[in-house]
C-alpha cells in the first residue's frame, strides 16, 4: 500500500523520539550553585564538614544538600550572591591548604543520571568558569640553560683531556673557565666555539690566570624568554587537556604571564591541583666520597636513606618527550621515561662512564602561599609568596649504560600516576606560579544564555508560524520536526558530552534554517507534482524521493565543510562545527523521516482527494 | 503563494557578472587598504583589573568608561561582584616595548575615572598588555579550514555532479566569503569570533543553496529533450525559486529575531549571517549557474553514467 510505513519503523521512529526526550530532559533542571572544598594533603572528615556548616550558620547563609566523601565536601546554596559569600566565610574559617572553589551541582534525579542522562557542558561564554593568571620564572630559564652548558663545558673538556684551573657561573648569563696557560685555553676555545653558537667568546687574564668568559648575548636571552613562554604555553595547554576540559584559553600575556581560563570545569578543586603543582625533574649523580662539601647537597629518600646529592644536573626534565605510567611484571606501579635524541646521548655518556654510582632524580615543584602582612600604613594585605620544593623521588644504582627508555620504581600508584600525568603534559621549560586565581561570574555567563536562547526560541516560534501559514497541514509535520530536530540536537550534545558555546547556538540556529530547508525542498516538490496532475498519494511518494538526493547532497556537502572545520580547528571554531554535523545528522532524520511518519499516518492507506499542503498552481480552485 | 515564474535569470547574467566583479574587486581593495576592524578576540589589548569595596553595577562603569572616551572597553566581572576587568584595545601609534607602560598609565587614568564616578573605594589592581589572543591562531585556522573546505567541496561536487559544476560552487562560495568580509571592512564593522563563526556558517549556508540549484539544472539537463543550455538553467532557476526564497525567508526570520532579541554577544554573529545570506541567495542564483554557462556545459557532461543520480532521476 502507497505512504504507509512498515510498523517496525514507526516503532524506530517513536524509540528515537522517546530517547530525544529523555536525553534531553536533564537540560530542564537547573544546576545548584555550590561550594567545593578540597585539601591536597588531608582527607576530608567530618570535624571539616562540622565547620564549614558552622562557618555559613555565622554567616547566615542558607544551604543544604551537605555531600562529603574522603576527597571532598560540596555544600549547595541559594543563588550567587550566597555563593560568593559563602566563599569568602568558609575561607575566612579554614587554613590555607584548603582549597575552596565555586561549582555547580547538578540537581538532575539519580535514575536520569543513572542511565547517563545528564546536561550539556556550557562554554566559558555560557557559564563562566575557571580563570588562572601564571606568572613564568624567567630567571630561572635563563639559569637552567647556563646550568646545562655548564655541565656540558665540563665534560666536553674532561673528554678533550683539557686541564682547567676550575669552571664557574659568574651570574645568570656569565660563564667562566680557567686554565693555568694560553695553550690549554686556546684548544679549549676552539673546542668549544662549534658546540655553543649562543654564547659570545672573550678572553681575560687576571691573577696569572688565563680565563675564557662565555656569556648569553641579550638577543639569545630575549630568545630563550620567548621560547619559554611558548613551551609553558603549550605544556599547560596538554596538561588542560589532560584534565579534560573542552574548549579552554591559554593565552600570552605581557613577556612573562599566560591567562588560562577553563570553561565548564566539573571540578574546580582538581584543576587547581594538577595546574598549581608544577615540576620539572632534574637527573643528578650522587656526590662522590670526600667530594667537597659545597658540591652536593643531603637529600632524604621516600624510605629515609639520607644522600648526598651531587650539584651538576646530568640531565633536566626539558629532554624528557614523552612519559606513561605502567605496570611492571610483578604489577608494580612504574613510570617509563622516553628522552629526545640529545637526552639519550647525554644519559647515556654520562651512565656509560659512571656505571655501578648511585642516580637520583628530584622533583622540583614551585608553590605558591598567601601570608598576611602589614604595608606601610598598617593595613593587612595579602601577599603571594612563592616557594621551591626539592623532593629525591628516586635514588637507584646504574648498572649499565641507560638508553633514551628507562623507568622509574618504587612509586605508589597515586604517585606514578600524578607523576607520569605531570611530566607527560610536557616538562615545563621555567616553573611557573599562579599569581592570580578567580572563578569568573557565572551571572554574565547566564545572561548570553538566555538572551542566546530566547532569540532560538522566538526564531522558531516564527519559523513554525510561517510553515503552518504556507504549507498547512505538512507544515505542522515540518513543524513537529523541527520541534523534534532541536530535542534530539540537546540529547545527542548530552550524551556525547559536548561543550555548548555561543557560536554553538549559532550552529544550532543555521541547523533549524537547514531542516526546514529540506522540508521546504520536499513540499515544493509535493506541490510541482500535484500541479502536473498526478494524483495526490502518487505526489507524497514523488516528492519525497525526487527531493532526497537534493537533500542528500546538499547535506552531505556541509557535512563535509563542517568536518573538516572540526578536524583542523580549537576553541569557539570546533563548538561550531560539533553543533553543525549533529544538526546536519538529525536534521536528515526527523525532516525526511520523521515527517514522511506523520503524513503516512495522516494520509497514508486511503483514497485522497487533496492534500492540505498550501496553494498549488494548477490544481487548486480559488476556495482554498 | 507564488506563482509559476518564467523570469530570463540568464538574460542579465552579463550585468550580474559585471556588478558581482566590481563588488569583490571593491572588497579585496578595502580589504587591503582597510583591513579588517579585529575585535578584542584577534587584537592585542589592555587588561585592566579594578576591585571595588561594594559591589559595583557594571552599567554605570560602562557610563563612566564611556564618557571619560573609552567607548571601545568591554567591562566584565572577574571573579565576584566586586572585582572587574576592564579590555580594551591598544592604541597602535605605540610602539611595543611601551605598550607596558602605557597599559599602567591608563589603568591610572581609569581607576581615577571611576573613583571620581563612585562612593565605594576603587582599588586598581593590576593593568596589563595583553597581546594577540588565541584569535591569531583561529584566524589562522579557519582560513586554512575554508581553504581545505573548499578543496573538498570541489572533490565532492566534481563526483557527484561534473567538474564545471565545482567550479561554479566553488566561484559562489569564494564570492560570498569575499563579498562579506568587504562589507565588514568597508563598514569597519567590528570582526571578532562570533563572526568568524558566522562566516564558517555563510559556507554551510551558500553551498546549501547552490547545490539545490546546480542538483536541479542536473535534472533537467537529463530529462528535457530540447532547449539551450541557458533555456534549461532558466528553467531550474524558476523551479527552484519559490523554495529558494522561501528558505531565504525563514532564515532571515531566525536571524533578525536573534539580532534583535539575542543580546549583545550574538549580534555581530547575525549581522554578518544576514548579508552572508542575501548574497548567498543572490549568489546560487546568479553566479553559480553564470560560471557553469560560461565553461560551457553540455548535455553530455552530464550523461556520463552517474550511477545514484541514474537509478534515482530516471533516464529520459
Amino acid at each position: 500500500m502507497l505512504n504507509r510505513y512498515p510498523l517496525w519503523k514507526n516503532l524506530l521512529i517513536l524509540f528515537v523520539v522517546v530517547l530525544g526526550l529523555l536525553y534531553s530532559a536533564p537540560n530542564l533542571y537547573p544546576d545548584d550553585e555550590a561550594i567545593l572544598i578540597n585539601n591536597e594533603n588531608l582527607e576530608m572528615s567530618e570535624a571539616d564538614v562540622a565547620q564549614v556548616e558552622t562557618a555559613l550558620e555565622a554567616a547566615q547563609i542558607d544551604f543544604f544538600g551537605v555531600e562529603f566523601d574522603a576527597n571532598s565536601i560540596q555544600v549547595r546554596l541559594n543563588g550567587v550572591e550566597d555563593q560568593f559569600r559563602a566563599k569568602t566565610a568558609i575561607e575566612e574559617s579554614l587554613t590555607d591548604d584548603y582549597i575552596v572553589a565555586l561549582n555547580l551541582a547538578p540537581t538532575t534525579p539519580g535514575w536520569m543520571q543513572a542511565i547517563g542522562a545528564g546536561k550539556m557542558n556550557l562554554g566559558l561564554d555560557l557559564q563562566g568558569g575557571v580563570h588562572f593568571l601564571m606568572e613564568v620564572d624567567m630567571d630561572a630559564a635563563i639559569e637552567r640553560r647556563m646550568a646545562d652548558n655548564l655541565s656540558n663545558v665540563r665534560s666536553i673538556l674532561r673528554e678533550q683531556r683539557i686541564r682547567t684551573r676550575g669552571i664557574n657561573l659568574v651570574d645568570n648569563t656569565h660563564l667562566e673557565v680557567r686554565f693555568a696557560n694560553t695553550q690549554d685555553r686556546s684548544s679549549a676555545r676552539s673546542e668549544l666555539l662549534d658546540n655553543f653558537p649562543d654564547l659570545q667568546f672573550q678572553n681575560r687574564e687576571a691573577n696569572d690566570l688565563y680565563i675564557l668568559d662565555m656569556r648569553l648575548t641579550q638577543d639569545i636571552v630575549l630568545q630563550i624568554q620567548r621560547d619559554t613562554l611558548q613551551a609553558n604555553r603549550t605544556t599547560l595547554l596538554n596538561r588542560v587537556d589532560a584534565l579534560g576540559v573542552a574548549e579552554p584559553t591559554v593565552q600570552q600575556q605581557g613577556s612573562d604571564r599566560i591567562v588560562v581560563e577553563l570553561p565548564g570545569v566539573q571540578d574546580p578543586a582538581q584543576a587547581i591541583r594538577i595546574l598549581q603543582r608544577i615540576a620539572t625533574l632534574e637527573f643528578h649523580l650522587e656526590a662522590e666520597l670526600g667530594a667537597p662539601r659545597s658540591s652536593y647537597e643531603n637529600y632524604q629518600t621516600p624510605d629515609g636513606l639520607l644522600v648526598d646529592v651531587d650539584n651538576d644536573v646530568i640531565l633536566q626534565g626539558d629532554r624528557i618527550s614523552s612519559v606513561r605510567s605502567t605496570l611492571d611484571q610483578n604489577g608494580m606501579p612504574q613510570v617509563q621515561i622516553n628522552l629526545d635524541a640529545q637526552g639519550g646521548n647525554q644519559i647515556n655518556r654520562v651512565t656509560r662512564e659512571n656505571v655501578g654510582r648511585n642516580m637520583d632524580i628530584l622533583l622540583i615543584e614551585t608553590k605558591s602561599r598567601t601570608i598576611n602582612s602589614l604595608d606601610e600604613d598598617g593595613n593587612e594585605v595579602e601577599e603571594v609568596e612563592f616557594y621551591e620544593e626539592k623532593r629525591l623521588i628516586s635514588h637507584a644504582t646504574i648498572r649499565t649504560a641507560l638508553p633514551r627508555t628507562f623507568v622509574i620504581t618504587g612509586l605508589t600508584a597515586r604517585e606514578a600516576n600524578d607523576l607520569s600525568l605531570l611530566i607527560s603534559s610536557g616538562s615545563l621549560a621555567a616553573p611557573m606560579t599562579i599569581v592570580e586565581q578567580s572563578v569568573i561570574g557565572p551571572s554574565m555567563g547566564r545572561e548570553n544564555l538566555e538572551a542566546g536562547f530566547r532569540g532560538v526560541q522566538i526564531a522558531s516560534a516564527l519559523v513554525v508560524l510561517f510553515m503552518f501559514a504556507y504549507y498547512r497541514l505538512f507544515g505542522l509535520a515540518a513543524n513537529a520536526a523541527l520541534i523534534m530536530n532541536i530535542l534530539l540536537i540537546f540529547s545527542v550534545m548530552s550524551l556525547i558530552g559536548a561543550t555548548l558555546t555561543l557560536p554553538g547556538i549559532v550552529g544550532i540556529v543555521l541547523t533549524v534554517g537547514m531542516a526546514v530547508d529540506a522540508n521546504v525542498l520536499i513540499f515544493t516538490r509535493i506541490r510541482e507534482e500535484l500541479a502536473n496532475g498526478i494524483s495526490p498519494q502518487q505526489a507524497i511518494d514523488a516528492g519525497y524521493n525526487r527531493a532526497f538526493t537534493t537533500i542528500l547532497d546538499a547535506n552531505l556537502t556541509t557535512f563535509l565543510v563542517a568536518v573538516v572545520l572540526f578536524t583542523i580547528g580549537t576553541g569557539p571554531v570546533k563548538g561550531f562545527a560539533v553543533t553543525l554535523m549533529i544538526g546536519i545528522a538529525t536534521s536528515m532524520f526527523t525532516a525526511i523521516v520523521g515527517t514522511r511518519a506523520i503524513v503516512n499516518l495522516i494520509y497514508g492507506g486511503r483514497t485522497v482527494q487533496a492534500l492540505s499542503i498550501g496553494n498549488y498552481a494548477k490544481a487548486a480552485p480559488a476556495s482554498s | 503563494m507564488l506563482p509559476k515564474t518564467e523570469i530570463d535569470f540568464m538574460g542579465v547574467r552579463k550585468i550580474a557578472a559585471y556588478i558581482s566583479i566590481l563588488l569583490a574587486v571593491v572588497s579585496v581593495i578595502s580589504l587591503l587598504t582597510n583591513s579588517l576592524n579585529f575585535g578584542l578576540d584577534f587584537t592585542s589589548g589592555t587588561s585592566v583589573r579594578i576591585n571595588y569595596s561594594e559591589s559595583v553595577d557594571l552599567d554605570q562603569v560602562n557610563q563612566v568608561l564611556r564618557d571619560g572616551g573609552y567607548n571601545e572597553a568591554v567591562v566584565v566581572t572577574f571573579g565576584s561582584d566586586r572585582d572587574i576587568r576592564i579590555l580594551l584595545p591598544v592604541d597602535e601609534s605605540i610602539a611595543d616595548a611601551n605598550q607596558a607602560e602605557e597599559a599602567a598609565r591608563v589603568g591610572e587614568v581609569i581607576a581615577g575615572l571611576l573613583q571620581q564616578a563612585s562612593s565605594s573605594e576603587v582599588l586598581l589592581m593590576g593593568s596589563d598588555y595583553v597581546s594577540a589572543k588565541v584569535g591569531e591562531e583561529l584566524a589562522e585556522q579557519g582560513g586554512l579550514g575554508m581553504l581545505v573546505a573548499l578543496g573538498i567541496i570541489m572533490v565532492y561536487i566534481a563526483v557527484r555532479f561534473q567538474f564545471k559544476f565545482s567550479v561554479g560552487a566553488v566561484v559562489a562560495l569564494a564570492h560570498d566569503l569575499i563579498i562579506t568580509l568587504g562589507i565588514f571592512s568597508v563598514f569597519q564593522m567590528e570582526f571578532n569570533l562570533n563572526a568568524l563563526a558566522a562566516l564558517l556558517a555563510i559556507i554551510g549556508y551558500s553551498l546549501n543553496d547552490t547545490i539545490v540549484v546546480s542538483d536541479r539544472i542536473r535534472e533537467n539537463f537529463r530529462r528535457m529533450r530540447k532547449g539551450s543550455p541557458i533555456e534549461m538553467v532558466n528553467t531550474s532557476l524558476n523551479q527552484t525559486l519559490s523554495r529558494t526564497l522561501i528558505t531565504s525567508l525563514t532564515t532571515l526570520l531566525v536571524l533578525f529575531s536573534i539580532l534583535f532579541i539575542g543580546g549583545e554577544s550574538t549580534q555581530g554573529f547575525a549581522i554578518a549571517l544576514i548579508i552572508g545570506v542575501v548574497i548567498g541567495t543572490y549568489s546560487s542564483i546568479y553566479i553559480a549557474s553564470n560560471v557553469i554557462i560560461y565553461m560551457n556545459v553540455t548535455r553530455e557532461d552530464l550523461m556520463i553514467p552517474v550511477k545514484e543520480g541514474a537509478e534515482l532521476d530516471g533516464m529520459p
